[in-house]
This record gives structure tokens, sequence and C-alpha cells, in this order.
């Protein structure tokens, strides 16, 4: 039998993490390194498994299926396309990355790495599971440590935002909850697999309630406007690592569970509902883009962005389109690594200069030349430069929603305004950070050290990669996409 | 050739890796010869090109260069791969021809510069791009390399960082262009959704098939198109950028926002004349842009202080010509326009630059005169690139622009009242240029004694780039010799394969009786004149004139000078608001609207539960009296029931 390896990528971490909790609390140094040591081996794993994906066929695979409770017909079911597959190497790269960006935790050391294995077991999970069951317990899991992760290590208004992001996140759950149920006692199975498979049972009307069930729990993780405002709170909030995952990965999942349940099980629905998803698509670009101008604290900015740069993933998605749909998955990676790498490159200044108030720098270009080129070259990528992934994928959303027969045309050329107003934002970050006068409050910063550059440079590689070939992660979707649009159109 | 063709990008590609990435590690004279030697092997690849093109039997000159596949998912595909075709050609040459000269002038004019490094990568990642821009084979990839130059543009502009002037300018270039990058991708989109293909050979071949000519989507498409020309080639309304632009190091000026990457527009107009040619109402808008933009930059240019903002409206305005030549149809008129302006107005740049840098940084005019003997090497070479700008005979301006003049008038898409508007304009060129050459190099010196004492003349490295950019600016235009004089026409010839239309325009030209030609010649000749003797006679002859005539006309004069307050009606009117609106969305709407509706349903229920806990009172009376009631309900709705 071959090699577990989705339960080997979903497992490891917590083995990871008994092993943390196993260690003195004082060995700071060992507590580090073993986590580093356990999210490394899973992102060798995560390596396996792009290495032996075959990207010829639609089809799940690296499947594992055990029977768990046969009354109730729950089942150990596991398994990875070209939807999750991405987003299983992202999990366990960014998850390596924050591991190591949170060598500057002070407090509390062993309880934080401990959660923060744990809150990679639930993120793959996620994206493994193919039981409904499994699936749902992997989401909730993913809250708890995340909870804790705001609510301990956070900022001062941590508390608030911990129980904000934490009741948002419970309440989209129940109403999950009862989608599933209501797909379960209408089928009498749990297995993603056989409900996608006899999607073509379910009436119209069930679609369209089932349908807005997921939407809620998926639409508050995107998160879509309106249900966006605990993802500013969040992000400021928590500490670095925290919001580059929350940001990397938790994200994805809304639109993850679009593509693996919403638009797979409820083909009707789907296209019932293109317009108003598109609509709210572009909502949140525009207004997650304008709200982001207005934005006196970097990270809150970078947060806003995160809110008009989903909206192209569900404008993409709206299109039922290969090239929207692909746009949309390409949008999900690249926001990745680009937020990833922000969120990260606002905890190297933060640290050392304890605000992050764009308006207090100034001419930090002179001070931190190597920062400044890296920082810049993020925004770059996030304003859509083509080279850089983020132009592919929002070029390909364009494209595909353009070329949509399901949503008017009037939505996508609005949409293609957020790229003006990315790019005033962002300069207007550039500038008042970096340009200008030196501000000479700052004279005592650092540059940024070696350990917070290898942080980085992964994600830089991975989006020049993309941004110039492609290929790379098309390869992977393809099949799975064309297949998905297939099945929704023909 | 294939395989040369391929090449001609790559090497200023390497340059700006190997010096970004080596940083100051390296020695000045490896950055030179990098730097300077990798646009160079551009210029010899796209020369050795060019005469294998020149080989091949005029209707096929074609090269593809195919590099690998780009964006590609379901439908959509695109590559980046390369079209080496006369146009692509002619824009090869002179892009890196060009910008190798300016290379090496860079070395002197940036010699003290602590960014030494920074510069030169930049300026050889601009090579590259534009580069891109020139032989992309599809529009994708041409919007790639526009994308490209335009980020280079922002980071040159703003090289000078620590200034705030400097990055305010690159970024208002970049936001600006992206206006325009927004009509571009709309139209990119637009095109694909009509024709299936970004291939620009496919899209030539398959616009006269399948579009109505004069048809909405056809004009919808070239006029998204245009939005983007206008963005990057500084035309109305888009234009506000590339004045502050000059505060990007000089050379930056001359190469960028001169000679090569400002001239885009035009290109990309060039490169789709098939779609333009069957969209009559967006010819004659783009004619119409171009015209009005020569001349309203032109009357900006009077007023202007500043050497540099001078030229730069002159820029503006001089594009504006090759506007009107791509709508009146005369496509290969605004190249060969495009290709002379490249040389003289690089000249007259880095002749700008070198008084610059005698004066240890002085831009303002009011603060020159004199400095003909003082700068004479400089002094002869701008002499001959105003010359050749304002359009005396014989020199590469007169050639390009006369052309321009004649089928603005002549052409089928041209019009007697745009040609009025070319004319009017070439009077004010004249008036323009030849009041900068004075107040910079005749009368008596202002110069400050600060920079009295520092002044010298530049050095060779900076000087012999100058004398072959002065050659060109005179004989460059005799590629383009027109019938009218004796020549054979032979740009227009060579570019007629690759530009749609461009042989009907002729036919339609030559229905006007010959001695038209000779009589608009001569009318553009006199005009000249007219200007530059209006010039002398205000700032030779008599140089109280001009003051007098400002503090006649003072509330015209203020409205030129302040350059129409457009820069003060956008800010008020697009960026303000924007801004105010931000702020609503963000203070009201995010924290008060709907956070607020969260968090009040969060007291809500807080509130209730609260209430709820008073019940639970712990006394054990209390829960008897409840359930008391409970049972007194309860039997009460059975008897109910059961009556």
């Amino acid at each position: 039998m071959d090699f577990p390896i989705l339960t080997f990528l979903t497992f490891f971490p917590l083995v990871g993490m008994i092993a943390v909790m196993l260690l003195k609390k004082e060995n700071v140094g060992a507590i580090r390194w073993t986590s580093v040591f356990f999210t490394f081996v899973t992102l060798i794993g995560a390596i396996f498994l792009v290495a032996n994906y075959d990207y010829s066929t639609s089809k799940m695979q690296f499947i594992e299926r055990y029977t768990w409770f046969p009354e109730v017909g729950i089942n150990y079911f596991m398994g990875a396309d070209g939807i999750s597959v991405p987003m299983l190497f992202l999990t366990a790269l960014l998850s390596f990355l924050s591991i190591v960006g949170s060598f500057g935790i002070k407090e509390r050391v062993k309880e934080y790495f401990a959660w923060f294995l744990l809150l990679e077991v639930g993120m793959m999970g996620v994206f493994c599971s193919l039981d409904f069951f499994l699936f749902y317990v992997f989401w909730e899991v993913m809250l708890v440590p995340m909870y804790f992760l705001i609510g301990v290590w956070g900022g001062p208004r941590r508390e608030y935002a911990a129980i904000k992001f934490f009741l948002y996140t419970l309440f989209g759950s129940i109403f999950m909850l009862v989608g599933i149920l209501a797909l379960y006692f209408t089928t009498g199975t749990l297995n993603m697999m056989e409900l996608i498979a006899q999607n073509n049972i379910y009436n119209h009307v069930f679609q369209l309630w089932v349908f807005a069930a997921f939407f809620i729990a998926f639409a508050i993780k995107v998160p879509i406007w309106p249900f966006h405002t605990w993802l500013p709170d969040a992000h400021v909030e928590a500490p670095t690592a925290v919001s580059v995952i929350l940001a990397g990965i938790l994200l994805k999942m809304g639109t993850y569970g679009f593509l693996r349940i919403s638009f797979p099980m409820f083909p009707y629905a789907v296209k019932y509902y293109a317009v108003p998803l598109a609509i709210l698509g572009l909502i949140s670009i525009i207004y997650g883009a304008l709200v982001s101008m207005a934005q006196k604290d970097l990270k809150k900015l970078v947060a806003y962005s995160s809110v008009s740069h989903m909206g192209y993933c569900m404008l993409g998605m709206a299109a039922i389109t290969t090239v929207g749909i692909s746009g949309c998955l390409f949008q999900m990676f690249s926001h990745g690594l680009i937020t990833g790498a922000l969120f990260l490159l606002v905890g190297v200044i933060y640290d050392r200069a304890h605000t992050r108030e764009i308006a207090a720098f100034g001419g930090l270009g002179v001070k931190l030349p190597v920062y400044t080129g890296i920082f810049v070259l993020f925004c770059m990528a996030s304003l859509g430069l083509p080279g850089m992934s983020g132009f592919v994928s929002e070029f390909m959303v364009f494209v595909g929603s353009f070329n949509s027969i399901y949503i008017h045309k009037w939505i996508v050329i609005t949409a293609v305004l957020g790229v003006i107003l990315t790019a005033a934002y962002f300069l207007r970050t550039i500038q008042s950070m970096f340009l200008g006068q030196f501000n000479t409050r700052w004279e005592g910063l650092t540059e940024i050290n070696g350990r917070e550059i290898f942080t980085v440079f992964p994600l830089a590689v991975f989006t020049l990669l993309i941004g110039i070939y492609p290929k790379t992660l098309n390869i992977f979707l393809k099949a799975t996409v064309e297949n998905l649009v297939r099945m929704l159109t023909g | 050739m294939e395989m040369i063709v391929k090449l001609i990008p790559v090497f200023p590609l390497f340059g700006f890796l190997i010096i970004g990435l080596t940083n100051k590690k390296m020695p000045k004279q490896v950055v030179n010869i990098i730097a300077c030697g990798s646009v160079f092997l551009s210029f010899v690849a796209g020369t050795i090109a060019f005469f294998s093109l020149l080989g091949m039997p005029s209707n096929s000159r074609f090269i593809t260069g195919f590099w690998f596949d780009w964006i590609i998912a379901g439908s959509f595909s695109s590559s980046v791969s390369f079209m080496f075709d006369p146009l692509a050609a002619v824009m090869v040459l002179v892009v890196s021809g060009v910008s190798f000269i300016i290379h090496v002038y860079s070395i002197g004019y940036m010699a003290h510069d602590g960014g030494y490094w920074r510069y030169f990568s930049f300026l050889n990642l601009f090579v590259f791009s534009m580069l891109l821009l020139v032989l992309a084979d599809n529009v994708l990839l041409l919007f790639v390399g526009w994308e490209g130059v335009g980020l280079c543009s922002y980071l040159l502009i703003g090289f000078w960082f620590h200034k705030k002037s400097a990055s305010d300018a690159g970024k208002k270039a970049f936001i600006v262009n992206r206006i325009g990058d927004f009509g571009f991708l709309l139209g990119i989109m637009l095109l694909f959704w009509t024709l299936g293909s970004t291939n620009i050979k496919e899209i030539s071949h398959l616009a006269p098939e399948m579009l109505v000519a004069g048809g909405g989507l056809v004009t919808a498409i070239t006029l998204l198109f245009l939005v983007g020309a206008v963005g990057k080639s500084a035309q109305i309304p888009l234009y506000v950028w590339l004045p502050d632009a000059m505060e990007g190091p000089t050379p930056v000026s001359a190469l960028i926002h001169a000679a090569t990457m400002v001239t885009a527009g035009v290109y990309m107009i060039a490169r789709l004349s098939a779609l333009y040619v069957l969209a009559p109402t967006s010819m004659a808008i783009v004619a119409i842009v171009g015209g009005f933009t020569a001349l309203y930059a032109a009357t900006i240019g009077l007023a202007q202080n500043d050497i540099k903002r001078v030229l730069a409206y002159s820029t503006i305005s001089q594009i504006g010509y090759m506007f009107l030549a791509c709508g009146v149809g005369a496509f290969s008129a605004g190249i060969f326009h495009l290709t002379t302006h490249a040389f003289f107005k690089a000249l007259l740049f880095m002749g700008a630059g070198s008084v610059i840098h005698a004066l240890s940084g002085e831009q303002d005019m009011r603060y020159m005169g004199g400095l003909k003997n003082r700068l004479p090497f400089t002094y002869k070479a701008f002499l001959i690139a105003t010359l050749s700008i304002s359009g005396i005979p014989l020199l590469a301006g007169f050639f390009s622009k006369d052309e321009i003049l004649w089928k603005a008038y002549s052409s089928g898409h041209g019009h007697p009242l745009l040609w009025i508007l070319g004319l009017i304009t070439a009077i004010l060129t004249a008036f323009y240029m030849f009041r900068l050459l004075y107040l910079t190099f005749h009368g008596k010196s202002n110069v400050t004694a600060e920079a009295e004492k520092h002044l010298h003349e530049s050095p060779p490295v900076m000087l012999i780039p100058l004398y072959i950019l002065a050659f060109l600016s005179i004989f460059g235009g005799y590629i383009g010799l027109p019938h009218a004089l004796g020549g054979g026409a032979w740009f227009e010839n060579f570019l007629m394969p690759v530009i749609a239309e461009s042989a009907h325009v002729i036919e339609t030209g030559s229905h006007h009786a010959p001695s038209l030609e000779y009589i608009l010649m001569l009318a553009s000749v006199v005009a000249v004149l007219l200007g530059i003797v209006v010039a002398y006679n205000f700032y030779i002859k008599n140089p109280e004139k001009p003051k007098q005539l400002a503090q006649r006309f003072a509330g015209c004069y203020r409205l030129i000078f302040n350059k129409y307050y457009i820069d003060e009606v956008y800010d008020y009117l697009i960026v303000k608001p924007l801004y105010i609106l931000s702020l609503i969305f963000w203070k009201i709407f995010d924290v008060r609207v709907i956070d607020g509706f969260v968090n009040r349903l969060a007291k809500f229920f807080g509130s209730m539960s609260e209430r709820f806990r008073i019940l639970q009172t712990g006394f054990v009376r209390n829960y008897a009296l409840v359930f008391f009631i409970g049972v007194i309900i309860l039997v009460g709705y059975l008897c109910y029931i059961f009556r």
C-alpha cells in the first residue's frame, strides 16, 4: 500500500505538538527547533505530494479511506486534487516560514508553538478531508488554537479581537452544520464525492437554501463584504506569524469551501447566484481598496487589502469559466504568498520600531535599503505588476469573468478600476514610509536580518516564478478546473 | 536569425540582474562596461536582424522569436514570443541606439552620485522592458513591457527619493499611468472577447473579416487602447505627470521621458493600425487629441522658466504631432517623427543636462544666459537640435514634421483645421525653442556667483554622445525624404507592409495638385521663421518686452504660467473626493454601520442573558413559585384542550 501522505501531512504536526509539550518550558531553543523540524518535515512531505501528483487527471488522488462510524456512515476519507494540492503546499510552506518567523516570541513560548502546530493540523485536515464529518471537525479544530494565539499573544485589544473572530466563525459554522445535516438527511451520506456525484437529484429549492447556508460559513471566512469586519481587528491584534497564517491560509478556506463543496454540489444554485456573488466580489474589491486608502496603521492597510484581493477570487469564481476559476485559484495561491510576505515585513518593522503608523516613518530607504527593496517588491506584486503572480491571477480573473455568460460586463469593467485604487494606496504607503526626508527618530533602526530575509525569500521566488512562468501552478489546476467547469455548465 | 531576435532584450536583463545583485561590490568601471555593453549588444543584435530583414522580399519581412507559453487557461493563451518586422526593427534600433548613447553619457553625468549602481541597474531594466514592449507579438506581452517601462519610470523619476518633490512626481506618474492601464486592460479583454486572440498578427488578419468597419465594437476597442496610449504618451487629459517627471536625473528625462517610453503610445497605435483604420471615429479622436495636445502644450511651454520643463512640454507637444499623424492615417509619418524626435529631443535634454551639470544643478533659465562662449561645444550641439525641432529645412525635424502637416491636410482622414492646429504649433515651437536658446546661451549672464565658480564644459564622455545625436538630428531625416523633394520615401515604403491602409492615404494624397505640397511646405517654413523672428525680438532685441507683455496680459500669463490650473482641478475633482469617500467608507460605513451592527447584536444578546440571569436567583422559593405558575398554566392548558 502507498504511503499515507495526506494523513502524514495532517498528523505529523500533531506529533510535533506533543513533542513540544513534552519539553521543559524553559528550554526555549529546543522548543523552537523542534517546531521548525516538524514543520520542515511536513514541508518535505508536501513537496513529495507535489512531486507525485499526477496532473493529467482530475480524479482524486492519494485517497485514504477507512470506515469510522459505520452506523451513521462516517468515514475517514482523505484525498487531494488540483484544487487542494496547491493549498496543501502553501499551508506547509507558510507554516514553516511562520514558525521561523516566530522566534521573536518571548512569552509562554511552549504554549505558543504547541498551539501553532495544532493550527497546522486543522488547516491540513480541512484541505484533505472528503468526508463532511471529518471536514467539520478540522474546520472547528482550527478555531481553537487561533483563538488562543490571538487572545494570548496578541496586541492591546486582543481579547476583543479573539472573541470577535471566534464568534463570527462559529456563527458561520452553525450554518454550515445545518447545511451538512440537510444534505445528510436527504441522502444519508456524508461522503463528499458521493454527494457531488449525485448532485442532479437535489431539487432547485433545496439547492438554493443549502447553498445559502454554506455561503454564510464560507463568506465569513473569505471574508466577503459585508462579513469582513472581524478581519481587520483579528489581523491588527494577532502576532505577526498568526496574521501570516490568517491571511495566507485561513481566508482561502472560504474560497476553497466554495470550490470543493458549494460549486460541485449545487450547480443550479451556483448559476442562480452567479450575479450576486460577482457583485459581492466587486464590492469587496472596490470597498476594500478604498478603505485601505484611508488607513493609517500599516497592518490594517494590509488587512483591508486582503478584503479587496479576495474579492478578485469571488469574481473569478462567479464567472464559472475555466479561465475565471483558474484565476481564482491563482489568486488564492498568489495572495497567500504576497500578503503572507507583507505581514512578515510589517512584523519586521514593528519589532524594531514598536509602531505601525505609516505617517510616523519617512525616508527609511536611506537607512534600510534592503528592507525597502523587498517591501517595494511585494507592494508591486500586490498591486499587480506583470512579471509577478498577482498580475497573472488578476488578469485571469478579469478575462475569465469578462468572457462569462453568467455575469454582466459592467461588473467586470468596474472591478478593473480596482487596479488604480490598489496602486494608489500602495504607492502612498511606499512614499510616506520609505521616501522623502529621513525621519531622524529612526536613526537606531537596524536592517532586516538574515533570518527575516530567509522567511520572505521563498515567497519572493514563488511570486516571481508564477508571474513569469505560470505553468508551474497551472499544470496542477488544469484538469480539475476543466472538469469542474464541465460539470457546472455541461 | 530567430535566436538573435530572441536575444535582443536579454542582454540588458542580465545587465540589470548582475548590477542589481552585486551592487556596490562591483567597481564602477565594470558597471560601466556591463551597463553600456549590454545595451550595445542589443543594438548589434538588432542591426544584424535588421539587415537580414532587408534581405527578405519586402512583403514577407518577418522573423519570430518564440521563448515560451505564458498564460494559458481555457480558451485564453498568450506567449512570451517576439515578432521582428519593419516596425519592430525601427523601434529596436531607435531604442537600443539612443539608449546606448545615453548610457554612455550617464557615465559622466552620474559619476559622483552615490546611487550609481542603482541607477544603471534600473536603466538596464528599462531598456529590457522597452525592447520587450516593441518586440512583443501579442498585446498582453506588450502590456508587460508597458508596465515594466512604467515601473522603471517610477523608480527613476524618484531616483533622488529623499526629495519629496521627486517621490511625489514618481507616484503621480505611476498612478496617472495606471488610469491609462485601466483602458489598456479593458481593451485587451474586449479584444480577446471579440476576436478570441491577442496575437497582433492574427488580430490584424482577423479584424477586417470579423469586425464591422465603423461598428461600435471596434470603436470601443480602439478607444480603450487610446486611453492607455494617452496615459503613457502624456496626451490630454492625462499629460499631467510628464512635466513633474523632470524631477528625475536628466539622462533619464532624455531617454525615458523624451526619446523612448513616452512615445510608446504612438507605437501601440501604429502597431494596432489594422484596428484603427476600421474605426474612423477613433481615428478622428486620435487626430483631435493629438492636434490639441500639440497646441496646448506648446502654449504652456511659452511661459515656463525651468529649462527641463520647457522641454517636457515640448515633448508633449511633439508627441501630439505623432498622434495627429496616426489619427489622419499617416502611421508611418508618426513613426518617422518618433524617430527624428528621439534624436533631437534626446539631444536637447542631454544638452540641457550638460548646462545643468555645468551650473551645479541650476535649472532656472533666469539664472543662466550668455553661456554660449563658456560652453561652446554644448552650445553648438544644442543649436543643431533647436534648429532641427523648429523645422528648419533640410534638418531631420523638418522632414518628419512637414510630412505630418502635409498628411494632416491632404489625407483622406485629414482636415484643413488639423493642418492649421499643426501650423500654429510650429510657430509656437520655433518661438519657445529660440526663447530657450536665447535665455540660456545668449544675452548677458545671470549665473549666480556660486555657480560661476564651478562653471565648466562637460567631459568628452558626455560631449561625444551629444555629437552623435547632433549628426543624427541633421541627417536622420533623409531616410524619409519625400517624393516631392526628390526622395524615395524609403522609410514609408519600408514600413508599408506592416502598417495598414497607409497605401490608401498616399492615394488620396495624390488627388491634390502637386504644387499644393510645395505651397504648404513654404507656409510651414514661413511659420517657423516667424516664430524665430518674434523670439529674437523679444529676448535679444528688447529683453524688457516679455515682462511688459506679461504685465499687460497678467491674467492670461498667470493662467499659462500655472499650466491652466489643471493639477489643482484634478486635485479638487478627483483626488480629494476619493480620499473623503475612502474615509466615509471606513469611519462611517465600516466602523459605525457594519461593525456597529455586529457589536450591538452582541450587546443585545449580552443584555438578554443579563436579564435571564436574574431569574436564576438561587432561592428555592423563587423556583418553587415559577414551578407552581408553570403547573397552573399547564393544567389550565390541558383543561382548555379537553374541555
